[in-house]
């Protein structure tokens, strides 16, 4: 569970995180710094999870994003964490779509507090999701319109949030200081509202968020 | 009937065109000889007056359109910082002599003045040679009359690459001016934020370091909270960027930034893109914060509920048509945000339309000229594999059936020349030669067509949608 590829091409950013990564006890398989290295990487070594940065030689553009997606067709469900300088959902959203989780997608920042950002890889590696909680409120802001959600309570609201961005039931409690019972509560509240049908499975009921939210 | 009465206005022109010669004489003596400056412009205005009767009279009958060739008029002064209007080395506190100043140049430094005088002074006598003509072969005389006015009446080549230069300086100036705000805008974004942040930052890494010793906990709150404030840092420092340049625009090109835009938006926002080829980055960018803006302008003043974006290119033209369903009664003459994408947009020669009816719904259709790249060796990869040998097969060949077994076996049975060298025609029996050599030319030229009407056809056959990535099917 702790093989992991690191992808970024900046040797600062890519010796930090390779360090980080070891400091938790990962194993880091591999650090490899172009688009078409990644690629070979994702396909050969098929990690237990990978820390891709979107902007990659040779293009300079969207080149570790792209092998990500790619990848992922070959080896469907890869577990992916994508770091960013900037969020997008239109990417994130390219990321979600074929909808068989173990992806993260979060803004370099995140790396700053370590003990989340190495939560948000492990919850990848286990086959969850990890959204960065701006492509959250960015989505949540592009739904603004949306009936169901207004009806939601601000708790309700602060618990859809967190889920979204993919916590567990017994994350979500730590985070807001809510007992485990309340927050089951407030997700089931969520689901009614939404027309969603419930489900055991905190992976399962990330993804069905997340494509609520993006259905628009 | 008609010719004979344009003949009879011509005519009647002629006193005209003397009391305006008798009168520009006086006005050029009192100018020059007395000074009285004033009398020139009002007489210049009338001369221009006449030549323009005598080019609407000429293009009603004898068709020949006369562009008017005048330099663009000066516009009105502008005060400067203090109030004073400057003209030359010269300030005023009234704008009363500047604009006066300014008129004088315009009307004698322009040389269509001075050749309208010229005309003037001409067109009686060319006029008077030119009666029995008019009157006999009324059509002819018109025509040739015409061709007179056009002499010295129509604009000239510099005088037409002297507006031109005109309105490129205008651009140019919208294009800097438009440049030098947006500097000035990051330059305080980078300055009144991310700067003064960072400044923070550095105390905060500093009193830390200062209470390291003395007061552990204190320290490692700080750096906490040095943490947090370099994530602000980066936040804002994000939002500048986005400013400058659009992170997807930079990974994408302009359809998908404008998708991202689309999903960032609260409307409900169609997007439609169909661009063969990435335009240049600095035309990408004007369309994108056009589209941006308008966008913007929907979702603030506009009510609507949802918005239509189509981007296409037109031959080399971009163009891009924005529809909302608000209350429309858009203006770019009262909104800073529309004339501020026209003068984005100036920069490339680009024009925008506005349709905005009191209720809606308001389209504003953009079109960028002859910015697209026009790729012809680029679209030849892109047939197929037989095809391309096809072509590449039939360029390589044609020559042969064409000249040498057709047009140069022709020459030498023409000229009966003896030698037969490798022709096949000269080989066959008489009645054969000539059908083989008409047979020998029409494969070749019709071999050279299809090698161009293949990739051509190619070409212009419906492209297919361009395969996007990921879940695309918002609307």
């Amino acid at each position: 569970m702790n093989r992991v590829l690191v992808a970024e091409d900046l040797y600062l950013l890519r010796d930090g995180l390779v360090r980080l990564l070891q400091a938790y006890g990962f194993d880091v398989v591999a650090a490899v710094e172009s688009g078409p290295e990644l690629l070979k990487g994702l396909v050969e070594l098929r990690p237990d999870v990978s820390v891709v940065d979107v902007r990659l030689p040779p293009t300079f553009t969207d080149e570790g994003l792209q092998a990500a997606l790619q990848a992922r067709t070959k080896v469907p469900g890869l577990p992916i964490l994508v770091l960013s300088q900037h969020v997008e959902q239109l990417y994130a959203r390219e990321l979600l779509a074929d909808g068989s989780g173990g992806i993260g997608y979060l803004l370099k920042d995140r790396v700053f507090n370590a003990e989340q950002f190495i939560d948000a890889v492990r919850r990848v590696a286990a086959g969850g999701t990890a959204m960065d909680p701006e492509v959250i409120s960015k989505l949540l802001a592009s739904n603004a319109k949306n009936e169901p959600l207004a009806a939601l309570t601000p708790r309700e609201r602060e618990v859809l949030e967190q889920m979204a961005e993919g916590r567990s039931n017994a994350a979500i409690s730590q985070r807001l200081y809510l007992s485990e019972s309340a927050v089951a509560k407030h997700t089931a509240g969520i689901f009614g509202k939404l027309g969603l049908a419930p489900s055991d499975d905190d992976n399962r009921r990330v993804l069905a968020v997340l494509a609520y939210l993006n259905s628009r | 009937m008609r010719k004979f009465g344009h003949v009879l206005w011509l005519l009647v022109l002629v006193i005209v065109e003397l009391l305006t010669l008798a009168s520009t004489l006086l006005a050029v003596i009192l100018t020059f000889g007395l000074g009285m400056v004033f009398v020139l412009p009002p007489q210049v205005r009338m001369i221009r007056w006449v030549a323009e009767v005598t080019r609407d009279l000429v293009r009603a009958s004898a068709g020949i359109v006369i562009e008017p060739p005048y330099l663009p008029k000066p516009p009105p002064p502008q005060p400067q910082a203090d109030g004073l209007y400057r003209s030359h080395r010269t300030l005023y506190k009234s704008p009363r002599m500047p604009a006066w100043n300014n008129l004088w140049n315009w009307l004698i430094t322009d040389p269509a003045t001075w050749r309208d005088g010229l005309w003037l002074l001409l067109d009686p006598f060319i006029k008077l040679m030119l009666l029995p003509l008019l009157i006999l072969l009324p059509g002819r005389g018109l025509r040739l009359y015409g061709l007179w006015c056009e002499l010295l009446l129509a604009a000239t080549a510099s005088s037409r690459l002297a507006g031109q230069v005109n309105r490129l300086n205008r651009v140019r100036n919208l294009a800097v001016d438009t440049q030098a705000a947006e500097m000035r805008r990051i330059e305080r974004d980078l300055h009144d934020g991310t700067q003064a942040r960072l400044v923070a930052l550095g105390m905060t890494i500093g009193a830390a370091e200062q209470l390291m010793e003395s007061d552990p906990n204190a320290a490692r709150a700080l750096m906490a909270k040095a943490r947090e404030a370099s994530a602000e840092t980066l936040t804002e420092l994000r939002r500048v960027i986005r400013g400058i340049h659009p992170p997807v625009l930079a990974e994408r090109g302009l359809g998908d930034a404008v998708r991202a835009l689309a999903i960032d938006s609260p409307l409900r926002v169609s997007v439609e893109v169909d661009l063969p080829h990435r335009p240049e980055s600095p035309v990408e960018a004007a369309a994108y914060f056009a589209v941006s803006e308008l966008l913007a302008n929907a979702a603030r003043h506009g009510g609507a509920e949802s918005v239509e974006i189509d981007i296409s290119g037109n031959g080399q033209n971009l163009r891009i048509t924005v529809t909302d369903d608000g209350w429309g009664g858009a203006d770019p003459a009262k909104g800073s945000g529309l004339s501020g994408i026209e003068r984005r947009l100036a920069a490339f020669d680009g024009v925008m339309a506005v349709h905005s009816p009191p209720g809606g719904p308001t389209t504003v259709t953009m079109e960028l000229p002859k910015v697209l790249p026009q790729h012809w060796a680029g679209d030849l990869p892109k047939l197929p594999r037989w095809k391309m040998i096809t072509v590449l097969f039939l360029w390589s060949t044609a020559w042969c059936p064409l000249f040498p077994q057709g047009i140069v076996a022709g020459v030498f049975k023409l000229i009966d020349f003896e030698e037969k060298s490798w022709f096949l025609a000269l080989y066959l029996p008489e009645p054969w030669q000539w059908p083989t050599i008409a047979f020998m030319i029409l494969l070749g030229t019709a071999m050279f067509v299809a090698a161009v009407a293949i990739p051509a056809h190619h070409k212009e056959a419906p492209r297919a949608p361009r395969p996007l990535a990921g879940n695309m099917g918002f609307c």
